[in-house]
């Protein structure tokens, strides 16, 4: 039903930087022409609950979420919530996750434990998927904290968009101290 | 030019274009951001309020003295800021007053999902409901033209897909030429006596009528007809879900919620074969045109309760369930108090202690939650103090001991000074504990009058709670450092087992608080392998800094490990290790 809409879905733990990729990834959209929104929970969310981002673009866009099994893009950030957020995706999708386990409380404490093979299982449902090593690509660009970057850069090359919107949006949304390692980030990201 | 902006901050721009001088609120989510933007223009004086009431009053001052003005609230907080809006609805307005209520459908962050659009109503008040961020920023400019023209408060309703949610919006200029604020006598429509207001509300009640005659010709109201089969009434977000949903169907899309435009309903009925009304929440809409005497299909297969959705659209309309992937069950990832938190050795003191906690809204409602699991009750904001004293009066005298009332510094503000007031007069013998983080912490650190600071980040006067409890009369006041758990355990066993009311005030600020010189980062901590035994005490405050490493034998034996990243050296876990095996870590 949603005709030319791309759906893209970012999702992780609160205070990973998924909000900060949502903006450079909807203002590179909008510079490359087109309608869009993007819709996320704030709240209690910042207190290291689950997050989902979701971000729609194309000619027109209506709803600001994306409809459940339509999205073309999973974007995750952590492995068990990018595995909580694949019904979300269409049959045949795109995964494309960080190679990163961050316990919830009831791990923490002992309680459960963390899942094992969940990227094996994403990929048996999800062929195309593409495992990445965000932190150690982050630590080679100069700061731990740009894994965000780097996934972003590799998301970026699934999209047919044009590499100096994204260029201009990371100039526009990120503080001009942080900017020449998050470029080296995003490419670092985009060469995957 | 183009920008791309979330409801809220469109909301504010909205506000700076339509020649706005005042913008006052009490944060809450979803709504909190639109005072947070509104600050960034230089025009608008924006201020935090210590609650919704005083919120709107400032806002009613700065129309009758003849400026426009904006007020901003979560949905709940209508009720606290409910008893000057309906008389508000009689005096009508100087300048434009624009009332924004942000409904939170699914409780993302709230304790219920009342529906503000039966306020409106309730309160003979116009509303209009934006469908995305461009209609928030036009609808805000265009409240305010209609606020003068029709000479009342107009409301402004959202909800968290629309405040939260960012869409691109054409900028305009500020409005120029309105009339210079000043002083202007007018009793007869300001002084709400019985003899005035008598006059003034059959003045209300035409304005309904007038507004809804108009509808049909104000640009807000939108017939879109396509395929005529079936015709839906809609509104809001819920709008876009039906043109994704159902992208032939004919559509009436109201942007004034309230009052309806009742030809234009019975004009877009008689065109339509089957009409349909889309709404979230209660059937607002559906209840007023099925007794206008038109059939429609609304509630009958659509929810009541949450959020709607594409997919719930498309199964209330017996669309195919769109195939994806099963759900795996995996643990789940609830919200938890940060690393450091000064709420986290009170909590795990108050379990200890078997206290029965009357609870408040804030971060620390999360108290209630596993493994600190101490708050019993949570109804509203400021109720805790109350709702100890109600406990205390029909319990015998050995559980009233156990009786404790929990409360922030924001939350005692906005609502808790009456209900301290009450224990004292009524000599509850009740515990209050008042955990002062300096902040208003949930809804993302906003200042408040114990902050020492404005929203406009000016310095102020901080408010002394030792000596506000003074003046309340509580005679026994203890001042406590919460990271201690022997002061903490110490100090709550005196105070809950005095058969008086007494108050303990927690000194130590949010891990969060960005301004300089109120939180610091203490040495990181770090668990001696050799020392721990694995006795899981440490796990009992539940710090996410806090890891249980399994030996990976398949045995239930283990040790806990501190991530240093995430430790702020608050101490609360030292003093839980029974063999000091938790220290500062070696550089």
């Amino acid at each position: 039903m949603s005709g030319q809409i791309t759906n893209i879905l970012l999702v992780g733990v609160g205070g990973q930087g998924i909000l900060l990729a949502s903006e450079v990834l909807s203002e590179t959209v909008m510079l490359a022409g087109y309608d869009v929104k993007k819709s996320e929970i704030h709240g209690m969310s910042q207190r290291g609950g689950s997050v989902v981002s979701h971000v729609r673009y194309g000619k027109e866009v209506f709803s600001p979420i994306v409809p459940e099994g339509e999205g073309d893009i999973l974007f995750g950030f952590e492995l068990m919530e990018t595995c909580r957020s694949l019904s979300l995706l269409k049959p045949g999708g795109t995964v494309i996750a960080n190679d990163l386990r961050i316990s919830p409380p009831s791990i923490l404490m002992g309680q459960e434990t963390y899942p094992e093979g969940l990227a094996e299982r994403i990929k048996e449902q999800f062929p195309d998927f593409l495992l990445v090593d965000g932190q150690r690509l982050a630590l080679e660009a100069g700061n731990p904290r740009t894994a965000n970057t780097v996934l972003l850069g590799a998301v970026s090359k699934r999209l047919d968009i044009d590499e100096a919107y994204w260029l201009q949006a990371l100039e526009k949304m990120v503080p001009a101290k942080a900017l020449n390692v998050n470029m080296k980030a995003f490419l670092l990201g985009r060469s995957l | 030019m183009k920008e791309i902006l979330s409801g809220n901050e469109a909301i504010a721009r909205g506000a700076y274009e339509a020649g706005c001088r005042v913008a006052c609120a009490y944060p809450g989510t979803p709504s909190t951001e639109i005072l947070e933007n509104t600050v960034n223009y230089t025009e608008i004086n924006s201020s935090w309020a210590p609650n919704e009431k005083v919120a709107l009053e400032v806002a009613i001052g700065a129309s009758f003295g003849g400026g426009r003005a904006l007020c901003t609230m979560k949905h709940v907080g209508v009720n606290v800021a409910a008893d000057p809006l309906f008389t508000l609805s009689y005096t009508g307005v100087n300048g434009g007053l624009v009332l924004v209520a942000a409904d939170d459908p699914e409780m993302h962050s709230s304790q219920n999902e009342q529906d503000s659009r039966n306020y409106a109503k309730f309160a003979k008040v116009p509303m209009l409901e934006p469908a995305d961020s461009q209609e928030c920023k036009e609808f805000t400019r265009l409240a305010f033209e209609l606020s003068e023209k029709y000479d009342t408060p107009v409301m402004l309703r959202t909800c968290t897909r629309i405040s939260h949610s960012k869409s691109v919006v054409e900028l305009g200029e500020r409005v120029t030429g309105l009339p210079e604020p000043k002083l202007v006598k007018n009793a007869p429509k300001l002084v709400m006596l019985p003899g005035n207001a008598r006059v003034r509300h059959p003045l209300v009640e035409e304005r309904l009528l007038k507004l809804s005659a108009d509808g049909a010709t104000l640009p807000y109201n939108r017939m879109e007809l396509r395929d005529t089969a079936i015709g839906i009434i809609t509104a809001g977000v819920c709008y876009n879900y039906v043109r994704e949903v159902l992208p032939q169907a004919s559509t009436l899309k109201l942007g004034m919620v309230h009052p309806l435009p009742r030809d234009m309903i019975r004009e877009f009925a008689a065109t339509v074969d089957k009409l349909y009304i889309v709404e979230e929440l209660d059937p607002f809409i559906e209840e007023q045109v099925k007794a206008m005497g038109i059939a429609a299909i609304g509630k009958e297969i659509l929810p009541i309760c949450g959020e709607l959705t594409p997919g719930r659209l498309r199964a209330a309309f017996g669309l195919p369930e769109i195939a994806s992937a099963t759900p795996e069950k995996l643990p789940g990832r609830p919200p938890n108090m940060c690393p450091g938190c000064p709420h986290r050795g009170v909590f795990y003191t108050l379990n200890q202690l078997k206290a029965y906690v009357t609870g408040d809204i804030g971060c620390y409602t999360l108290g209630f939650m596993p493994p600190l699991s101490a708050m019993d009750t949570c109804i509203c904001m400021g109720a805790s103090i109350g709702m100890a004293t109600g406990v205390t009066k029909v319990v015998s005298p050995e559980e009233q001991k156990r009786v404790v009332a929990v409360i922030g510094d924001s939350t005692f503000l906005h609502t808790g000074i009456n209900g301290l007031m009450d224990m004292v007069y009524n000599q509850s013998p009740a515990t209050v504990i008042i955990l002062d983080n300096r902040i208003t912490a949930m809804t993302g650190r906003q200042d408040n009058p114990a902050s020492g600071f404005t929203l406009m980040d000016d310095p102020t006067h901080r408010i002394d709670f030792p000596l506000l409890c003074k003046a309340l009369g509580v005679k026994h006041i203890r001042v406590i450092n919460p990271f201690d758990l022997d002061e903490t355990r110490r100090v709550l066993q005196e105070e809950m087992n005095r058969p008086e009311p007494s108050v303990i005030i927690t000194d130590r600020p949010c891990v969060l608080v960005k301004r300089e010189g109120v939180f610091q980062k203490g040495a990181v901590y770090a668990v001696s392998a050799e020392a721990c035994t694995g006795c899981r005490a440490c796990l009992k405050i539940g710090c996410p800094a806090i890891e249980w490493r399994p030996a990976g034998d398949g045995s239930k034996k283990g040790k806990a490990y501190i991530d240093p990243l995430l430790c702020t050296g608050c101490d609360v876990c030292r003093q839980l290790c029974k063999f000091g095996a938790i220290g500062e870590a070696k550089q």
